[in-house]
């Protein structure tokens, strides 16, 4: 079984309007050679799915600055500020996410859940127009839970089937994205034969593609 | 003393041996550097580490390894590194002792609002709200005013972090507590009057013995 792929075998899973995760924190840990990938497929009309905005240069930022995106699920967009101006001229729907409820809904549609109760945003302007349940007399939000199209991840190295590990802070949002996604792609650092069962982060269920880095770097 | 060393310093002195501890991004970053030496905290970062180190030696950086202020950091020995749902799994569940954060404001009951000036400022909550509600104690670092203006507030005019939340508020000028009755001034700084920090704070504040801050 090869799971890897090339330039042109990763942009053909691409069309215009697919949903995306996109690993990384603060573009700390997101697979910037895909990214690079997506903008120049030039798809269009994307929802991507990331813990922040990036930078105007870097993660899903460049796809942002490049127009390809129609809605942003995030929980901080304040680094670029290409995010800010496309939402208030009306082009870029955000919807901003506390980070611990994005992180779990995206868990939940992985560990397959309909979704999560969780205090986080009780009484604020997160809690608009959603439902309440209250538990043991405590009430929760009921949040949904958040799949997508692809993920895009990073990963620091694999086995050739794809069991997966990370790089210190780099890991992040790409173990849970890598399980809530109908098709999940990893750029990895380095391909080893063989890697300790006792250590695997991302077990090679979850990965379908793995893109190289040293191939393409 | 810059105020935000005063506050920074103050805030210190909260932290106990064995704490786990959260500092948000700006001031109370300034916390770690004031930790008494005596003493072991295990700083979280939450895009996911424990045991948050010094800031790398020029040339050292690693950029696999940030605080979720983005910054390049270190580990500390049995420090370890976890995923975004782990991380706010720690924070949301309650095994966070203390978290630090700033305010844009902060009011009688303890709610807090600090993410979002509508129209103006949107950068978003970021992990603040999962932090405010998970975390044991909440305490705020802020100035006492915004250039003259309060910020301890009757009621938060502006969109909330969390509602009730907030344990403890320490300015340059004060400390104050957040209880079932209201505002508690617990500290003055040794330079300001009582008089002077009621004057700088809208909500009302009660207070029997107040000890001087040390700084």
């Amino acid at each position: 079984m090869d799971k890897t792929l090339e330039k042109k075998q990763f942009q053909a899973l691409l069309k215009d309007g697919l949903s995306i995760m996109v690993g990384g924190f603060m573009t700390c840990g997101t697979p910037e050679t895909l990214i690079d990938w997506v903008v120049e497929s030039g798809v269009k009309d994307l929802t991507i799915i990331c813990n922040d905005a990036g930078f105007p240069e870097q993660g899903v930022g460049k796809l942002i600055k490049n127009h390809q995106v129609n809605t942003l699920i995030a929980s901080h967009i304040g680094l670029n500020p290409f995010a800010g101006a496309q939402m208030s001229s009306g082009e870029l729907n955000v919807i901003l996410i506390p980070q611990g409820t994005l992180a779990e809904q995206i868990r939940a549609h992985g560990a397959g859940l309909g979704g999560i109760l969780t205090p986080t945003g009780r009484k604020t302007i997160v809690e608009e127009g959603k439902q309440l349940m209250a538990v043991n007399g405590v009430e929760y939000l009921l949040e949904p839970a958040l799949g997508a199209d692809l993920a895009l991840i990073e990963i620091a190295k694999c086995d050739p089937l794809g069991n997966a590990v990370y790089a210190k802070t780099a890991r992040n949002f790409n173990p849970v994205m890598a399980t809530a996604c109908e098709t999940v792609v990893a750029l990895t650092h380095k391909m080893v034969p063989a890697i300790d069962p006792e250590v695997i982060v991302t077990p090679h269920v979850f990965i379908d593609y793995i893109v190289k880095e040293h191939d393409h770097a | 003393m810059h105020e935000k060393e005063i506050i920074a310093r103050r805030i210190a002195k909260e932290l106990r041996d064995g704490d786990l501890v959260n500092l948000g991004i700006g001031l109370p970053t300034l916390v770690a550097n004031y930790i008494d030496p005596n003493i072991t905290v295990f700083l979280q970062s939450e895009n996911g580490l424990i045991g948050l180190g010094p800031s790398p030696e020029e040339g050292h950086e690693d950029p696999n390894l940030t605080n979720a202020g983005g910054q390049y950091v270190t580990l500390n020995p049995y420090g370890m590194y976890f995923d975004s749902a782990t991380s706010f799994g720690i924070i949301r569940g309650g095994h966070v002792d203390i978290t630090v954060l700033g305010a844009l404001e902060v009011d009688a009951e303890g709610s807090l609002a600090s993410w979002i000036i509508p129209k103006k400022l949107v950068p978003g909550m970021g992990g603040a709200m999962d932090l405010v509600v998970g975390a044991k104690k909440v305490i705020v670092a802020t100035t006492h005013t915004n250039k003259g203006k309060a910020k301890i507030k009757n009621q938060c005019q502006l969109p909330l972090t969390a509602y009730k939340e907030v344990d403890l508020i320490v300015t340059e000028l004060a400390v104050i507590a957040v209880k079932e009755n209201g505002l508690q001034l617990l500290e003055k700084h040794p330079d300001t009057t009582i008089e002077e920090i009621i004057a700088l704070t809208e909500a009302p504040l009660h207070y029997d013995t107040v000890k001087d801050m040390e700084v």
